[in-house]
C-alpha cells in the first residue's frame, strides 16, 4: 500500500504521522514544490525579522523522515492521473499511488483589482512570498497592506521592524471587527497603533497604481485616497488550491468538497487541511483555514485511510493570534456581536488586559483573552460542561495561565462581573441584548 | 502554495532554502541611532582610550578617579546604550535582528570574541606560569585599577582574583540592566534578573571580601558541593571548623545545604531556585550570556554528549571526595599523596579548563550555558532531583502550539520545548533550569513554569525509580502526538481492523 501525500504543510505531515502509526507496513510519501522539509508556516514571519533562521522553523529534525520511514519527494506535482493512479511531476518520473490525500493548502485571495498584477503586490503565505518581499524591501519605504485580520497584523509587523511605514486598510469599521466585539477590537487597534501603524477602517483596495515600469507605485483606495508606496500586502484572506484537481472527476466548490470522512468524490482520494471543503448533512459546507484545524483534519483523515471511518467533527473551536505585544486567545464561541446582554466584559484601566465571558442563558459558551494567559483543557470543559457563570466566576483562578509571579486579575474580573449582572437583573430585559 | 502544485511561472524555481536559507532583508529606510546611542558609544569609546592610557603607564589620577574613568565609565556607557536601545519602544519580546547580528550569529566578529574571552581566562587561571617564562603581567594594570575598591573591602591591594571578581559582578550587573530593559514586562524574568544580580553581588564578592577583611574564612554562602568542591573536601572542612564559631556555622551551612537544601528546595520548585535564581554561573549566563542562547545546539547528539560529560563530571567529582574522605578517615594510609594529585586534576581539567576557559570563553559561539549544560557537577545532582522527584514541570496549554519554533531557539540548555509542546506534552527535563524565557518568547501563551503534584507531571511520574532507570537509556528523538488525545484512534483502530496501534515514536526523554 503506497499512500502519496501532496503537500508538506501542517496537515500533510499530521496525516503521515499518523498514519505511520496505524500502518506500520504501509509505504507513504510526502511531496512539496515548496521546501524539502516540513516547516511551520506560522513562524514565517519570525525568519524575516530575524528571530529564528529557516532551520529554526522546522518542528523535527531532518533524521526524524528516514527514522519514520516517511519519504520525502521534493517537487511540483503537474497533474494527477486517477485512471491508472499516478502523480505527474515536473522533471522526475511519474509516482504512482493506492491512495492519495490532497493536502495542497490554500494562496491569498485576489478580488480581481486592476494592477494586483504588479511587482510589490504579494501575499504572505509561503516561502515565495518571503523571498518576494526581500526583494521588494530593497526598495521599499512605504507599505499599504490590504486585510484586517490575523495575517495583516503579522505582514505590518514585520515591515515595522524594518522601519518601513505601514498602513492598513480595513474593510470594517475597525480591526478584525467581523471576529471580534467591538472593545476587543479597540484594544487591538491600540496595540498596533503603538507600534506606529496607521489605519484605515472602513475602506478597501480600489486599485494599485503603476509605477510606470510595472512596479507597484501607490494604491486608491475605495474613499478616493492615494497613498504611494512600493509594496503591496494581500492579507484579506486565503483561498484553497484546487487547480490540481481542476478539469478531472474530483468535484471542486470553493475548495476540494469533501464527505465527512474527508473522502473527495474519487474513491482512494482524500483532501484535508487549508484546501478542503466540508460538506455537511445540514447542505452547508465548511473551510477550516487555521493551524490546529489543519493538524486535526490530518489526523482525523490519516484514521480515515486506516480504515477507521469516522466522521469528522470540527469540535469546539479555539485559537490564539498575537497583535504586536498583545496576545490573544480565545476559546468557545463569542459573537462579533457579543454586548453586554449576552457577555460579561472587563479590561484593565490601561487597556493591555481584557477578557470577555460570553454566554447565552447564563452558561457560558466562550472566552476571548487579550493579554491573558487562559488555560486551554479548563476553558473547554466549562464550556462543554454548559457551567453556569456564577461557577465560572467562582473559579476563575483555575483558568489562569499567565507567568508566575504576574498580576493576577481575578479580584478586579470578579468584581467587575459582578457589578455587571447586578447592573443586568436591575433592568428588565437586558438579555435580550446585542445577540 | 503550500508547496504543491503552482502556477506555471512557478514551476522550475526550485530554490534552495536549506543552503541559501534567508538571512536580513535589505532595507530601504537606513536605521538611525539615537543621540543617546551616539554619546553611550563615545563614552565607551572614551573609557576604552582611558583603559590602554593606564595599561600604559598612566597614572590618570590614581585611586577611584582612575577607576571610575576606565570600568566605571565603560559601564556607565552600557547602561545608557540599553536605555537608548529599549526606552521609548513598547515594552514586549522584540528578538529582531537576533540571528542578522555577526556577533550573535557566530560570524567572525563573534569569534573575535569569544577569542578575547578564551584569552582572558587562560591569562587568568595561567597567568603565574607565563610571567616565569618571561611573558609580561598583563593583568597587572589592570588590577592596579580595582586596588581602591579591594582596600575598602578587603583591606588590602587587589590581586587578580579580586579583578576577576570584580569585572564578574559588573558584567552581571550591567547586563542585567539589559535583561531588565528587555524583560520590563515580565514579572518573573524581572524577580529572578535581581536575585541573580543580588546574589553575585552580596554573596559571591562583596560578603566573601568582607569576610576577609574581618579576618573570618572568606565563604561564598551561594556555591555548594560538588560545585565548590571543597566545601566538603575533609581538610577544608576542618579547617573552617577550627577557625571560630563562624567557620562552624559556615559548616553547617555547606554540609546542610549540600546533602538536605538541595533536595527538598528542588523537590518543591525545580532546579530553577539555584540555576537561574542564585548561582553565579547561572547568574552570568542569564545576563552576559542572555545575547547568545540561541545558539545553544538542539540536536540529539549534542544532548547524548551532554548527558555523558555532565554526569561524567559528577560520577569526577564524587570520586574524587570519597578518596580524599578514605583517605583522611585513614590518615593518609590509603593512596597518601595520589588523592590530592586526583583532587588538583579536577581542578585543572573541570574548575579551570571547563568552567572558566571552555565555559565563558565560548559564550558567543556556543550560547551561555555550556558549563552548566555540559559540566557543573550541581547541575547534574539538581537535574537528576528535578527529573525524578520534584513539583516543577513547564506545562503545554492544550493545543494552542503552531510549532512556531521560538521556545527551542531560544533555550539556553539546548531542550526542544517544541518537540513536546506541539504534542501537548509537560516539559519535565533534568536540564531545564527554570528561566522562563521559552514561556516568555512563546507568541500564544502555549509555555507555564508550573510547581503541582509530582505524579501528574508525565506518564510514569508517579514510579520516580522506574523513571530513573528509564532516564539512564538513551534518549529518542522528538515524537508526534495528536491533541487532544481524546480525539485520537484510542476508540477507533482494534475495533475496525484488529491491529494493534504501534506509535511512531521512541521513548522519550530521560534526563
Amino acid at each position: 500500500m503506497h499512500v502519496a501525500i501532496v503537500g508538506n504543510g501542517v496537515t500533510g505531515v499530521s496525516a503521515a504521522l499518523r498514519l505511520r502509526a496505524r500502518r506500520p507496513d504501509w509505504r507513504i510519501t510526502l511531496l512539496s514544490g515548496e521546501s524539502t522539509h516540513h516547516w511551520s508556516r506560522p513562524a514565517l514571519m519570525y525568519v524575516f525579522m530575524g528571530h529564528m533562521r529557516y532551520a529554526d522553523t522546522k518542528p523535527f529534525p531532518d533524521s526524524f523522515w528516514g527514522e519514520q520511514r516517511l519519504e520525502l519527494l521534493r517537487g511540483w506535482v503537474t497533474r494527477i492521473d486517477l485512471g491508472s493512479r499516478r502523480l505527474e511531476l515536473a522533471g522526475q518520473p511519474p509516482l504512482h499511488w493506492d491512495k492519495l490525500l490532497l493536502a495542497t493548502g490554500a494562496r491569498s485571495n485576489r478580488f480581481g483589482w486592476p494592477g494586483e498584477e504588479l511587482a510589490g503586490v504579494q501575499g504572505l503565505y509561503g516561502l515565495a512570498d518571503l523571498r518576494a518581499l526581500h526583494e521588494t524591501c530593497a526598495r521599499a519605504r512605504a507599505a499599504v497592506i490590504v486585510g484586517g485580520g490575523l495575517i495583516g497584523v503579522e505582514l505590518a509587523e514585520m515591515l515595522r521592524s524594518r522601519a518601513l511605514a505601514v498602513t492598513v486598510l480595513v474593510r470594517e469599521a475597525s480591526y478584525w471587527r467581523n471576529a471580534l466585539p467591538a472593545e476587543e477590537s479597540e484594544l487591538v487597534e491600540r496595540a498596533i497603533r503603538a507600534h506606529g501603524v496607521e489605519l484605515r477602517p472602513a475602506t478597501e483596495l480600489a486599485r494599485v497604481l503603476d509605477d510606470g515600469a510595472g512596479r507597484c507605485a501607490g494604491v486608491e483606495t475605495t474613499r478616493g485616497e492615494r497613498i504611494a508606496c512600493e509594496l503591496v500586502g494581500l492579507t484579506a484572506g486565503v483561498r484553497p488550491n484546487v487547480a490540481l484537481v481542476a478539469g478531472t472527476p474530483v468535484r471542486v466548490g470553493r475548495g476540494v468538497l469533501v464527505d465527512r470522512m474527508l473522502r473527495t468524490s474519487v474513491p482512494d482520494v482524500f483532501a484535508a487541511g487549508d484546501c478542503a471543503e466540508l460538506e455537511r448533512p445540514d447542505g452547508t459546507t465548511l473551510v477550516q483555514q487555521l493551524w490546529y484545524t489543519g493538524k486535526l483534519q490530518g489526523e482525523h483523515v490519516a484514521d480515515v485511510m486506516a480504515g477507521d471511518e469516522r466522521a469528522y467533527e470540527p469540535g469546539l473551536a479555539y485559537n490564539s493570534a498575537k497583535f504586536f505585544d498583545l496576545e490573544f486567545q480565545t476559546y468557545g464561541d463569542v459573537p462579533a456581536t457579543a454586548g453586554p446582554g449576552n457577555s460579561l466584559y472587563w479590561q484593565d484601566e490601561g487597556g493591555r488586559h481584557a477578557l470577555r465571558i460570553a454566554h447565552v442563558g447564563g452558561r457560558v459558551t466562550g472566552f476571548n483573552a487579550l493579554g491573558l494567559r487562559w488555560r486551554h483543557a479548563v476553558a473547554e470543559r466549562w464550556i462543554a460542561e454548559g457551567r453556569p457563570l456564577a461557577h465560572v466566576l467562582a473559579h476563575l483562578s483555575e483558568a489562569h495561565f499567565d507567568p508566575e509571579l504576574h498580576r493576577r486579575h481575578e479580584r478586579a474580573l470578579a468584581d467587575a462581573f459582578a457589578r455587571q449582572l447586578a447592573g443586568e437583573g436591575a433592568r428588565p430585559g437586558a438579555h435580550t441584548g446585542a445577540a | 502554495m503550500n508547496g504543491t502544485h503552482a502556477p506555471a511561472d512557478e514551476v522550475g524555481d526550485d530554490f534552495d532554502e536549506e543552503r541559501l536559507g534567508f538571512g536580513p532583508p535589505p532595507r530601504a529606510v537606513p536605521r538611525r541611532r539615537g543621540a543617546l546611542a551616539r554619546v553611550a558609544a563615545a563614552l565607551l569609546a572614551l573609557a576604552g582610550l582611558a583603559f590602554v592610557l593606564f595599561c600604559c603607564g598612566l597614572e590618570l589620577g590614581g585611586g577611584w578617579t582612575a577607576l571610575f574613568s576606565t570600568f566605571g565609565l565603560a559601564a556607565l556607557a552600557a547602561a545608557l546604550w540599553f536605555q537608548a536601545g529599549y526606552a521609548g519602544t513598547p515594552a514586549g519580546i522584540r528578538h529582531d535582528d537576533t540571528f542578522f547580528r555577526g556577533l550573535q550569529r557566530r560570524a567572525l566578529s563573534a569569534w573575535a570574541l569569544g577569542l578575547a574571552f578564551t584569552g582572558f581566562y587562560v591569562v587568568l587561571y595561567f597567568y603565574g606560569d607565563l610571567t616565569a617564562h618571561g611573558f609580561p603581567g598583563v593583568l597587572e594594570r589592570p588590577t592596579r585599577l580595582v586596588d581602591p575598591l579591594a582596600e575598602l573591602l578587603l583591606g588590602r591591594a587587589a590581586d587578580r582574583w579580586f579583578l576577576y571578581g570584580f569585572l564578574y559582578s559588573a558584567a552581571v550587573l550591567v547586563f542585567g540592566l539589559r535583561m531588565a530593559w528587555r524583560y520590563r514586562h515580565e514579572r518573573y524574568q524581572l524577580a529572578r534578573t535581581a536575585s541573580v544580580v543580588l546574589c553575585q553581588l552580596v554573596l559571591a564578592f562583596v560578603l566573601p571580601s568582607l569576610l576577609e577583611l574581618y579576618q573570618r574564612p572568606g565563604f561564598y554562602f551561594s556555591y555548594f558541593w560538588p560545585l565548590k568542591r571543597e566545601y566538603l573536601f575533609p581538610e577544608d572542612l576542618h579547617a573552617l571548623w577550627s577557625s571560630g564559631r563562624f567557620g562552624q556555622f559556615a559548616v553547617f551551612w555547606a554540609v546542610s545545604l549540600a546533602l538536605v537544601g538541595v533536595p527538598v528546595l528542588t523537590y518543591l520548585v525545580g532546579k530553577r531556585w539555584y540555576c537561574s535564581w542564585v548561582c553565579g554561573c547561572g547568574g552570568l549566563a542569564e545576563t552576559l550570556g542572555d545575547p547568545w542562547r540561541q545558539l545553544s545546539s538542539k540536536s540529539r547528539t549534542t544532548w547524548r554528549l551532554e548527558r555523558w560529560l555532565v554526569h561524567g563530571v559528577l560520577v569526577f567529582v564524587v570520586a574524587v571526595t570519597a578518596v580524599l574522605w578514605i583517605n583522611s578517615a585513614r590518615a593518609g594510609a590509603w593512596l597518601g599523596q595520589y588523592s590530592n594529585g586526583f583532587a588538583k586534576a579536577y581542578g585543572f581539567w573541570v574548575g579551570a579548563l571547563f568552567s572558566g576557559v571552555i565555559g565563558v570563553g565560548f559564550y558567543p559561539l556556543l550560547g551561555g550555558r555550556v558549563w552548566c549544560r555540559f559540566g557543573c557537577p550541581q547541575a547534574a545532582i539538581l537535574g537528576l532531583v528535578q527529573r525524578v522527584f520534584s513539583r516543577f514541570r513547564i506545562t503545554t496549554n492544550g493545543g494552542q502550539c503552531m510549532s512556531c519554533g521560538n521556545c527551542s531557539t531560544y533555550c539556553e540548555m539546548g531542550i526542544d520545548v517544541r518537540a513536546y509542546a506541539q504534542r501537548g506534552e509537560n516539559i519535565v527535563r533534568a536540564a531545564c533550569v527554570g528561566c522562563g524565557v521559552c514561556a516568555a518568547v512563546c507568541p500564544r501563551g502555549v509555555l507555564r513554569l508550573e510547581n503541582g503534584l509530582p505524579g501528574e507531571r508525565f506518564d510514569g511520574a508517579d514510579d520516580p525509580w522506574k523513571t530513573l532507570f528509564d532516564s539512564l537509556r538513551e534518549p529518542a528523538g522528538p515524537g508526534y502526538r495528536a491533541w487532544p488525545p481524546a480525539a485520537g484512534p484510542a476508540a477507533g483502530p482494534e475495533s475496525c481492523t484488529g491491529e494493534k496501534v504501534v506509535t511512531a515514536v521512541g521513548i522519550e526523554p530521560t534526563t
